[in-house]
């Protein structure tokens, strides 16, 4: 905040509270002190101002489905309602979709078959040789040569047309808006708050309102999947044109570039590196929500796993979730090799010659048919001789259960009763006014007014909308989880920083767990505890700690270097450099990855309320039982807004601290 | 002569209402005023030609505006006051349209960090100005293969930006800015991002260049010596206003003030001098040497010849008239009196 713009009393006691020197402490103690008033009168305060009573709530989920049901069936001009207009557009998406699964797999008719699966085994072994190398061209042809034979070829493909189907859609609507939010400044800042609410809905908000308008089945769940991933890639699309440097678009302009010419042949090349990162993530997400979007109807992958996992079939879900891990991998390496991949000067000469690839391409899948004409098999994997691993991992689990079981519950038992449950029922005495005043007290303090307002405005909400004590036992269940993954993660990641191989492995292994779909971390969850809180948190840990881990080894990693020298040279020992150097400077940026470990968290919570617990997500899974599109706006903005205050609070923080720092 | 390019009482404030400043000061306010409101003068009260056919260097240090001022003469930039006259045309009156028809091709310009589009190759790059007009394909890509046959890069068009070093990357720069055979050229510290070695021959390669093309020439540079290579003539720009205007020899022999002295004070003078600013009338009867030096000759050619001589040699005209002359004491006097005072 610029000192300037702040009255001369606010001022004074801005000042008064940061003190001289050493007053971290002193700071603590006025931003909790109004919290820790209310909530020691919190007993003797009336009823309303610790829960707000039923009939004062907003009747939030009535406005909304009073509006859902008017564009359902209110006729425009006496023609269409909305929802005839939203399914006709829903239904375009069926051509595009029919016919990738039909090249896929399924065939245009009889005499026309799909690819027989060694074509596109082929066809992903040379896309990896061109994109990166041999290498890669190898794990993808591991990856898909799995697929067939053990026996989910059908299901695979299909989960990847939808993919192939919804990225390119998502990818180019937010592209679209980006480039009208970068052109047009008004639309920007109507559009950012838009994408902040977007990104921070759990998955499941999306699914009632499209089956409403859309229908449950296959395409509702494509175009969940495509409201789910665009956002990302508006907001990438304006950093990336933001990002262009100053003399390219002189360039152009000196050029003589028209204002089309300049954003089609400059500024949308020039941002390709940052446009490519948002292709991946488009990607990603894609496989995160057609895994899920199999709750609204969607076919594939995550339809059989959602059906093995409901029947507790637990040796087959984890077959099925290989299969999930492996696509996901080869997605997110492809796209991240497309990414990287830097154009090269061609050779001269005839056509195989200049296009390698492409000729090799070709080949694969002219010589595919021909064999697939000979050998069935090869065009697709008779389930006789398909390999199954589901009784391997049931004996697996069955050992589990024989020696572990005890130990587990024991663990599990403990921790419920001596922390899990207190710390619930404390969580249950806590009156919305203490929220209130917590976070207006830090918001005023790291942002200044505007960001206390807002604050207020997500906390007033949060009271209000009628589910303040599902609202309470998700923040005990996302704290909980929440401080969980920031010991194991600030442990691992210090652990990590410390040696460049350390780093690498770990990394690895960050990478390639962020890109699996958040549904299969319930497995192993579900696994070892069976149904309850505890495996939810589980779930939640293993999932959440990851941006924890991989910002601290990056905080860790960017100290700059010659203040670790000045302090190796001051004679500090490695753990005095730690601790007195490198951990204060890499604060800020651990502090950012707890932000995001707190987002994973509020995601992960609603979809481990499909394995039974009692807050905000059970509401959400009823509201799908129940058709009531409000209630599970209403419901999931309770999980964007309590994400969104966290947001808001460490990103003031952050900045102010880096500020201090000289980081920025 | 007219000036190719001239920029008239030319003004860039930033701040909250810089055209209101300018207009409550009558067009020129003064420095107390600017700064106590917070403003931010970029360039102040620039006027400068360019002529025809020459080089003409805007030198200063980093933040004095002379990147500021040639976005002014090209309109990238949108100056607050002021005329930028363009063949004798009010650049700043003129429409969008044809304003985009003067830089497609009059105008051409390199950048200090080359701005290569990194998604296309060498040939497409420099034909990147060509394909904006709407030329057809076979006609742009020759005229592009011939100015990068003209920069020494034949054999490379089919490279990629990232594939060329930071020397070659610039000679692609500009062949792109001279594909459109533009009349005048801006160059924004073309070498600095480049090695000293590298710079060198760069700079060598743009006065072939020149020799060749005789283009109208605004080029910046942060290094003085560089300046002095290239120069016909130096505008020195200090905190956005131009100090001192001249040919490098004038800036030596006469600096307007400190911050060009300080410039001055270091550069090799018996390279830049001629002979005719160190000679005098010879004195009469005074016997002088058989023989003779040009006026033009820089005292660095020469010198060897004064001192080996007993007697002061004859200094000459193009003609042949003898009109002053010179001796050893006259080149002491340049290479140590005046550099040394100043060093103290």
């Amino acid at each position: 905040m610029a000192e300037a713009a702040i009255p001369a009393g606010e001022l004074a006691i801005r000042r008064w509270v940061a003190g001289s020197g050493q007053s971290g402490l002193r700071v603590a103690l006025f931003l909790l002190a109004p919290f820790v008033l209310v909530l020691l009168i919190g007993p003797w305060l009336p009823d309303w101002l610790r829960i707000v009573p039923k009939d004062w709530s907003a009747p939030f989920v009535g406005w909304i489905n009073v509006v859902v049901e008017a564009l359902r069936t209110e006729e425009i001009f006496g023609l269409l309602t909305f929802r005839d207009i939203t399914r006709a557009i829903a239904n375009l998406i069926d051509y595009p979709l029919d016919f990738v699964e039909a090249v896929l797999v399924a065939g245009f008719s009889d005499s026309v078959p799909g690819l027989p699966w060694i074509a596109v085994t082929g066809l992903a072994v040379v896309l990896g040789w061109y994109l990166r190398g041999r290498q890669l061209g190898i794990v993808a042809g591991i990856c898909f040569a799995y697929m067939a034979i053990f026996g989910k070829w059908e299901l695979s493909m299909v989960t990847l047309s939808v993919v192939l189907v919804a990225a390119p859609v998502a990818g180019a609507i937010g592209v679209a808006l980006g480039i009208v939010a970068y052109k047009k400044a008004w639309f920007e800042k109507v559009l950012w708050p838009v994408l902040n609410v977007m990104q921070a809905l759990p998955h499941f908000s999306y699914m009632i309102p499209v089956a409403i308008f859309i229908g449950i089945g296959h395409k509702a769940g494509t175009i969940a999947t495509i409201i789910f991933a665009f956002p990302v890639m508006s907001r990438l699309t304006i950093l990336g044109l933001k990002g262009v440097s100053p003399e390219v678009r002189e360039a152009g302009i000196m050029a003589g570039c028209t204002k089309r010419q300049m954003l089609w042949k400059v500024e949308l090349p020039a941002a390709r590196p940052t446009l490519m990162v948002g292709v991946n993530q488009v990607i990603m997400l894609c496989l995160a929500m057609v895994v899920l979007a199999s709750f609204v109807g969607a076919k594939g992958l995550g339809h059989d796993l959602l059906n093995r996992l409901r029947s507790l079939w637990i040796g087959q879900a984890l077959e099925i979730g290989v299969v999930i891990v492996f696509m996901a991998i080869i997605l997110d390496r492809l796209s991240q090799a497309w990414a990287e991949k830097q154009p090269e000067h061609a050779r001269e000469g005839p056509f195989h010659v200049r296009h390698p690839f492409a000729t090799a391409g070709i080949a694969v899948v002219v010589i595919s048919y021909i064999l697939a004409a000979f050998i069935p098999a090869l065009q697709l994997w008779p389930k006789s001789l398909s390999v199954t691993t589901a009784p391997m991992w049931d004996a697996m689990i069955d050992a589990i259960v024989v020696y572990a079981f005890d130990y587990l519950e024991l663990i599990k038992d403990t921790l419920l009763v001596h922390v899990l449950i207190p710390m619930r029922d404390l969580y249950l005495l806590l009156p919305w006014s203490a929220l209130l005043v917590f976070a207006v007290t830090l918001g005023w303090y790291y942002g200044g007014w505007p960001v206390a307002g807002i604050q207020a405005l997500f906390a007033l909400y949060l009271a209000f909308a009628g589910f303040w004590e599902r609202t309470l036992i998700t923040a005990y269940m996302v704290s909980f989880a929440v401080i969980v993954c920031v010991v194991i993660g600030s442990i691992v990641g210090v652990w990590a920083a410390a040696g460049p191989r350390r780093t690498k492995v770990v990394e690895l292994v960050l990478d390639t767990f962020q890109t699996f779909p958040s549904f299969i971390y319930l497995i192993p969850a579900i696994m070892l505890f069976n149904v309850n809180d505890f495996a939810a948190i589980m779930a939640i840990v293993i999932y959440a700690t990851i941006p924890t881990t991989r910002l601290t080894i990056f905080g860790l990693k960017t100290v700059p270097h010659d203040i670790v020298e000045a302090a190796i040279a001051s004679g500090c020992t490695p753990r005095q450099v730690l601790w007195k150097v490198r951990m204060p400077l890499a604060f800020p940026a651990i502090m950012l990855g707890i932000n995001q470990t707190i987002m994973y968290a509020l995601f992960m919570v609603v979809i481990a309320a499909f394995i039974g617990t009692t807050d905000l997500g059970q509401e959400i899974f009823r509201s799908k039982a129940e058709n009531d599109a409000g209630k599970s706006l209403v419901v999931g903005l309770c999980v964007a807004f309590m994400g969104l205050m966290a947001d808001q609070l460490i990103n003031a923080w952050a900045r102010e601290r880096k500020k201090v720092l000289g980081l920025e | 002569m007219e000036a190719k390019i001239a920029c008239r009482n030319v003004w860039k404030l930033y701040g909250k209402d810089p055209e209101g400043l300018l207009d409550a000061h009558g067009g020129n306010p003064p420095d107390d005023a600017i700064l106590e409101d917070g403003y931010i003068p970029a360039v102040r009260h620039a006027t400068l030609d360019v002529f025809p056919g020459e080089i003409l260097v805007i030198m200063g240090l980093s933040g004095s505006g002379k990147s500021t001022l040639v976005r002014c003469l090209s309109r990238l930039i949108e100056p607050t006051a002021g005329e930028v006259l363009f063949d004798g045309q009010d650049l700043l009156k003129i429409p969008a349209k044809e304003l985009i028809e003067i830089r497609r091709h009059k105008m051409g310009m390199v950048f200090q960090h080359f701005a290569l589009l990194p998604h296309r190759t060498v040939l497409q790059n420099v034909a990147f100005p060509l394909e904006v007009q709407g030329i057809d394909r076979a006609t742009r890509e020759k005229r592009a293969l011939e100015v990068i046959e003209l920069v020494g890069l034949k054999g490379r068009d089919g490279y990629y930006p990232r594939e060329l070093s930071g020397g070659q990357q610039q000679r692609v720069g500009i062949a792109r800015s001279l594909a459109v055979e533009p009349d005048v050229w801006f160059l924004d510290e073309p070498f600095s991002a480049l090695d000293p070695l590298i710079r060198r021959e760069m700079q060598d390669e743009f006065l072939r260049l020149q020799t060749m093309l005789q283009k109208t020439i605004a080029f910046i540079t942060h290094d003085f010596d560089e300046a002095i290579r290239l120069a016909d003539r130096i505008a020195i720009m200090n905190e956005g206003r131009i100090v001192q205007i001249g040919t490098p020899e004038e800036l030596v022999t006469q600096p307007a003030d400190d911050y060009v002295a300080n410039f001055t004070r270091d550069v090799a003078r018996e390279k830049l001098l001629t002979v005719a600013s160190i000679m005098e009338a010879p004195a009469d009867g005074e016997a002088l040497s058989d023989t003779a030096v040009r006026q033009t000759d820089k005292v660095a050619d020469v010198a060897r010849r004064i001192i080996d001589s007993e007697l002061p040699l004859r200094v000459t005209e193009g003609d042949g008239r003898v009109i002053g002359a010179v001796g050893r004491a006259h080149v002491l006097d340049m290479l140590f009196s005046a550099a040394g005072e100043d060093r103290g």
